[in-house]
């Protein structure tokens, strides 16, 4: 039902997810936003279980910014991301496990732009790209195909519309806007929203 | 309480009980300074509350496997279910213990609906309770108001939605107490949300959809259609205090920015608010929203007609008329229509109609459809014998 997708490049990752909140077959809502900002240079992109999302995702929000409040100085993503599997890992054998899938993007000073995978068994991937939900069926070969780590910005934004409207031809059910978001060294950049009309 | 003052609930509940009131003396204690800058209180004292009597029965009429068992509110028409004290969370079996098993299978049938408009939030919702095939009260109350400028409508187990309808009332007047201002309908929204997520799992089912009015008392301020785009373009922003506070909004649709921090709420918003909370979590916020067995069909009639400019008498009708229609269809949803609309100065309520009327109303005006189109076919018909 729902879908996120993201592409790490040289310097960059990219990141899109889309915009519709949806209970049994209704759009409630279609400018849902699914991604989580953890800090200056760190996205949490989170679909799953209706409560279960937002609530792992302020949670593990909330503790890294904590973690910047108590150390003074920010988690790096690596860091992040293993905070986060740890946390899905601890709740997994409990009553109350989450049932969320995540993407983890962001940008390290000394290590560079960084793509992590994550499910709600907690497993973790770094990975140069990826992408949840029905829709990462149709369309990861395309990555498979066209990626190439030295991608430039436009083209990684190229290879996300080649996904959009994959989705768009192929998928049985109706997406028809993303939130897009870029990371680089500079911090998060909000990029034009993908209508499925523009591509 | 100071609940029931604050919601202005003898008008609704207890008519005939009009200015008697138990002002219970608390000394010569004024109320503080702040407490008068609160908007919400038009000319009576907060500390001055009325007690009402609540009429229950000595037993249940049916009997429950259940181990306190309380008195059943399904006789009692047109009433809150009040639940006495032993129904408190903390009490409720929990996730390890063996849930008490219900007597007949629970259905959720209900059509209830809310949107934003230039005159402040419009909610109605129908008035039947059913219970696995049988109306158990045709004449139910589905929306509550929360506090003079917050209304929720119920869906779901009709006892779940009245508890924690009136414990996010107790907890609202709480924080009031506490900080010396009211809690945005985004603040009250997490806050329920947050109350419910315990009871994730369990048989608990409350979808409400909170409707109210943030900020001081002010003059309603008629927005023209130019602002129909714009998601909520009465937001105040400290960076953007020019008039080109549209425009901002508009691009902020374009590329949901996160120069605001996500985590504290927008500074000094100050209009009309839609939220929607469900037992299993989420938390939405929108302009229009339908919750129940009979959404769809309601949803399909407001997303035709629901734009920012209405007025308020037309914002009432397609209001009304998607109640109707999902009254038509669905079969849990039916007998009355309640219309509350909350503006800047609190919510008002519209008195409760029949929807029988409106469908023979709806009879009437096909029937005479129907007699003046017969003429039309019948030139139709010879014209045709002509040509052949």
């Amino acid at each position: 039902m729902e879908y996120l997708i993201g592409i790490q490049g040289p310097d960059f990752v990219l990141v899109a997810a889309d915009n519709v909140a949806a209970s049994s077959i209704i759009q409630m809502k279609h400018d849902y936003d699914k991604m989580f900002k953890l800090s200056e240079k760190i996205l949490l992109l989170c679909v799953g279980e209706a409560g279960d999302t937002v609530q792992f995702a302020e949670y593990i929000q909330k503790n890294v910014q904590l973690y910047k409040m108590r150390n003074g100085y920010e988690l790096s993503p690596a860091a992040a991301a293993n905070f986060t599997r740890k946390n899905l890992a601890d709740y997994l054998r409990s009553r109350t496990p989450y049932h969320v899938n995540l993407l983890l993007a962001g940008y390290d000073d000394a290590d560079g732009p960084g793509l992590f995978y994550m499910d709600y068994l907690s497993s973790l991937a770094k990975a140069p790209f990826a992408a949840h939900g029905y829709g990462a069926f149709l369309t990861l070969s395309i990555l498979d195909r066209y990626y190439r780590p030295d991608l430039s910005q436009e083209e990684a934004v190229g290879l996300l519309k080649k996904c959009v409207e994959e989705l768009s031809k192929r998928f049985i059910l109706n997406l028809p806007s993303f939130n897009v978001r870029l990371i680089d060294k500079d911090g998060i950049h909000d990029m034009e929203k993908l209508t499925v009309s523009a591509v | 309480m100071a609940l029931e003052d604050l919601c202005n609930f003898e008008d609704v509940f207890y008519p005939e009980i009009t200015t008697e009131r138990f002002s219970v003396p608390f000394g010569r204690k004024k109320a503080c300074g702040y407490v008068t800058d609160l908007p919400f209180r038009n000319n009576k004292s907060v500390l001055q509350f009325y007690i009402p009597e609540a009429v229950y029965l000595d037993e249940s009429p049916i009997q429950f496997g259940q181990i306190n068992p309380v008195p059943s509110s399904s006789a009692i028409p047109s009433q809150e279910s009040l639940l006495t004290s032993s129904s408190l969370p903390t009490s409720l079996p929990f996730a390890s213990s063996q849930p008490v098993p219900l007597p007949f299978p629970m259905s959720h049938g209900t059509t209830t609906l809310a949107f934003l408009f230039q005159g402040g939030v419009l909610a109605a919702a129908d008035t039947r309770s059913s219970c696995s095939g049988l109306v158990a009260c045709p004449a139910s109350q589905k929306i509550l108001p929360i506090h003079s400028h917050l209304v929720g409508t119920t869906s779901g187990t009709s006892a779940d939605c009245a508890l924690w309808k009136r414990i996010l009332s107790r907890e609202l007047r709480l924080y009031q107490l506490r900080h010396g201002r009211r809690l945005s309908t985004s603040g009250a929204a997490k806050l329920l949300s947050h109350m419910l997520h315990p009871f994730k799992g369990t048989e608990l089912c409350v979808a409400a959809t909170l409707c109210g009015w943030d900020g001081g008392e002010q003059d309603d301020r008629c927005l023209d259609s130019s602002s129909k785009t714009t998601t909520t373009p009465k937001i105040v922003r400290e960076m953007t205090a020019d008039a080109s506070s549209e425009k901002l909004s508009l691009s902020l649709t374009q590329s949901s920015s996160f120069t605001q921090q996500t985590t504290s709420e927008i500074i000094s918003f100050s209009g009309p608010r839609l939220f929607y909370v469900c037992s299993d979590g989420t938390r939405l916020q929108g302009k229009l929203f339908s919750v129940g067995s009979g959404s769809p069909y309601a949803y399909s009639i407001l997303d035709q007609g629901v734009q920012w400019g209405l007025t308020v008498a037309e914002a009432t009708s397609i209001a009304r008329e998607a109640v109707f229609r999902a009254t038509y269809r669905d079969a849990y949803s039916g007998n009355c229509v309640d219309i509350y609309h909350i503006t800047s100065k609190g919510w008002t309520r519209r008195r409760r109609e029949d929807l029988k009327e409106e469908y023979y109303r709806e009879k009437e005006r096909r029937r005479l459809e129907r007699e003046t189109q017969p003429d039309v076919l019948q030139a139709n018909t010879r014209s045709k014998q002509k040509t052949s």
